[in-house]
């Protein structure tokens, strides 16, 4: 912000704000002239639609709260009653509920155009951190959000993730019954997963503001991975990239509406609509679907580790698990540094380009076997899924810019854009 | 080339899951159910017959815990009829004045009056089993409308020879584990119907289960019609926005 310059709004009440507070120079600078490379694809509108799930999560959310009893006696009849007597409550509540599938494709989507373009790399490491962060806190709330209308995976859900803890050696069984409250997932347990998942929205909320905040430090990245030289190679924020994230948006919102009004229950499992029952466990406990690569990768790890010639299990199983399933988002953490690669996009590494779509692959294969019961062949295919999930963090990421031959990368984004046309 | 074959098997691949859902009872008789689709609608006459069905059959050992009387009123019924439907039913209520409990007709803002009072009672009366409230069976069972409807016309059938049937259970294919506590419960003429419709088991199958989708999902239609013009306007909106994209970035080539 430079001090003393006259605002110049035509506006007398805008500037007069603007000069005690510049909060409409700020608005001008970061989304009305920010120059934005010109080149993007519509994959770079997805952050956009990120953000205007994350607020539709938070309106929907605060209207259902309204009316939503967080009580082991009540959620579950409290969770009807706004599907049948509030008006448009039935909406509102397929509107939250299918937001949280929408809002998770349209992340994976943003993260995997990430990996894509390397838009991780030297000078937006932090940015994608933060990302990282995001993505954790979504899970998080998420999770929690399943837990409320108190049905039967609401109920088993809750009690299998947190039941994860106990592996944790020494403190295990204490950390578990700290979470819930109690001796087993209660009434404490839904109350405060209730608290929590009112609160987490607000703290992505801000920990997005910190995101955007670093991108419009470092500037996007691109198709080409290249800086942007000159003037020649980026166009004002406003109005070309309004234009554009307004049509991708509304191509994702009729996505989100054929769901919502057609679809609404088709992500869902059925079971959530028998009312929890601690006496009663589903054959199958399944997570909603954007938790099953990684719950593949929980129950990949099947084996005891003893310490050599003893009894002792140094690793159990399920700690085995649940350090894989955390090590998986590590490696996400890590990324920047695991890959050597001085070249961004995979537009001009042709070897890694074929890598990438394996691993997209991989991911896919990993949510199938996730919704799949723990038997053969399905847990062999999971650990190999798993294998290749990390080998392409550890091995193929480190060692494959040595021996990639990379393409010959234009001198600006501008001369790229011409070639292409 | 690579790209895409995996786009188009990720594609296929979500294509599957509602098949891979239902691997367990693939051999589900499908119906087509005409409140299915984009434009689906109840039929009236239809959900009538069913909540005939529910009330002298179903009624007997299922309660339909989440729905009021006044809710009948979607099925075509009028205020007067609502209101004699719900005075039909006896509902303990109270404390009074006096500290008493007392019997009263129903009004039509009563829940339906549950057939035991507690779920001890309903398993005492059915042999240890415990009948499920049917508010929300269509949604809460894989298949759905068919699982239904194939469950309520699956009786009758010889078990295989390998298959021992406990004492107390009956044989149904379509049942996981293909043995049920419920015996049989609707036969041809279990009920008169009041319009004349011949009452075949088929019949009462098919009119209680759409009956029972209602039940689950009674704001089906006004999502229907909703959607219809949420998804015209998004679609219009779309095609104003494109062209504005368009001639915005124009500018620039």
């Amino acid at each position: 912000m430079s001090h003393g310059s006259p605002s110049s709004f035509k506006n007398p009440v805008i500037n007069w704000i603007d000069t005690r507070l510049p909060i409409f120079t700020m608005l001008q600078k970061e989304y009305g002239t920010f120059p934005t490379p010109k080149n993007f694809n519509y994959l770079w509108s997805f952050g956009g639609i990120a953000m205007v799930m994350l607020t539709t999560m938070i309106l929907t959310g605060i209207f259902l709260a309204m009316y939503y009893t967080p009580s082991t006696g009540h959620a579950f009849d409290s969770v009807e009653r706004i599907m049948r007597d509030v008006n448009y409550g039935w909406l509102i509540r397929y509107i939250h509920m299918n937001g949280a599938s929408l809002f998770f494709i349209a992340v994976y989507v943003h993260i995997f155009r990430g990996v894509y373009y390397g838009s991780y790399k030297a000078p937006r490491e932090l940015l994608w951190i933060l990302g990282v962060v995001i993505l954790l806190l979504m899970m998080a709330t998420a999770f929690m959000g399943y837990v409320l209308p108190w049905g039967q995976m609401s109920f088993w859900g809750a009690t299998v993730i947190t039941n994860l803890f106990s592996a944790i050696p020494v403190v295990g069984d204490k950390i578990v019954t700290w979470l819930w409250g109690g001796f087993s997932v209660d009434n404490p347990t839904l109350n405060r997963f209730f608290a929590l998942h009112y609160l987490l929205p607000f703290v992505i909320f801000a920990v997005v503001f910190l995101h955007v905040a670093a991108l419009h430090v470092s500037g996007s990245n691109n198709p080409t991975g290249i800086e942007p030289q000159t003037d020649k190679d980026t166009v004002p924020f406003h109005p070309y990239y309004t234009a554009k994230d307004c049509f991708a948006l509304v191509l994702f919102l009729i996505f989100y509406a054929l769901i919502v009004f057609y679809a609404p229950n088709a992500l869902g499992d059925p079971d959530n609509y028998i009312p929890a029952n601690p006496m009663v466990t589903p054959a199958h406990i399944v997570p909603e679907w954007y938790f099953l690569p990684f719950y593949a990768i929980l129950r990949s790890f099947v084996w005891d580790i003893h310490i050599p010639f003893t009894s002792v299990v140094l690793i159990s199983s399920k700690l085995g698990g649940v350090l894989l399933m955390f090590g998986s988002i590590v490696m996400l953490l890590l990324l920047p540094w695991l890959d050597r690669s001085k070249v961004r996009s995979a537009v001009f590494r042709p070897i890694y380009k074929k890598v990438f779509w394996l691993f997209v692959l991989d991911c896919l294969i990993l949510g199938y076997i996730g919704g799949k019961p723990p038997e053969a062949p399905y847990v062999m295919i999971g650990q190999f899924a798993t294998a290749f999930y990390f080998a392409f963090f550890l091995i193929l990421s480190p060692l494959l810019p040595k021996y990639e031959k990379i393409l010959p990368l234009p001198k600006s984004i501008s001369e790229a854009v011409l070639k292409k046309s | 080339m690579l790209r895409s074959l995996l786009l188009s098997a990720a594609l296929l691949s979500l294509l599957a899951v509602p098949a891979l859902a239902n691997e367990e009872n693939e051999h589900l008789k499908t119906q087509a159910w005409p409140h299915q689709g984009a434009f689906g609608t109840y039929d009236r006459a239809s959900l009538q017959r069913g909540f005939q069905v529910y009330k002298q059959v179903c009624a007997t050992c299922h309660s339909l815990k989440l729905l009021s009387y006044r809710d009948l009123s979607d099925l075509g019924f009028n205020e007067a009829e609502v209101k004699a439907l719900a005075a039909s039913a006896t509902v303990h209520d109270g404390p009074n004045d006096n500290g008493d409990m007392f019997d009263r007709p129903g009004r039509p803002s009563d829940f339906f009056v549950k057939p035991f009072p507690n779920d001890q009672a309903a398993r005492a009366a059915n042999g240890g089993a415990l009948p499920p409230d049917l508010s929300l069976i269509v949604k809460a069972r894989k298949g759905h409308e068919d699982y239904i409807y194939s469950i309520l016309t699956g009786f009758g059938q010889t078990p295989p020879a390998d298959e021992k049937i406990a004492a107390g259970m009956n044989y149904n294919p379509y049942f996981p584990g293909h043995q049920i506590a419920m015996p049989r419960p609707l036969n041809d003429d279990s009920v008169t119907y009041a319009d004349g419709t011949k009452a075949t088991t088929d019949q009462e199958a098919r009119d209680v289960v759409q009956f029972l989708a209602w039940a689950a999902e009674p704001k089906l239609e006004a999502r229907n019609q909703m959607g219809f013009k949420v998804v015209l306007f998004l679609v219009v909106f779309a095609a104003v926005l494109y062209g504005v994209k368009r001639k915005v970035w124009s500018k620039l080539h």
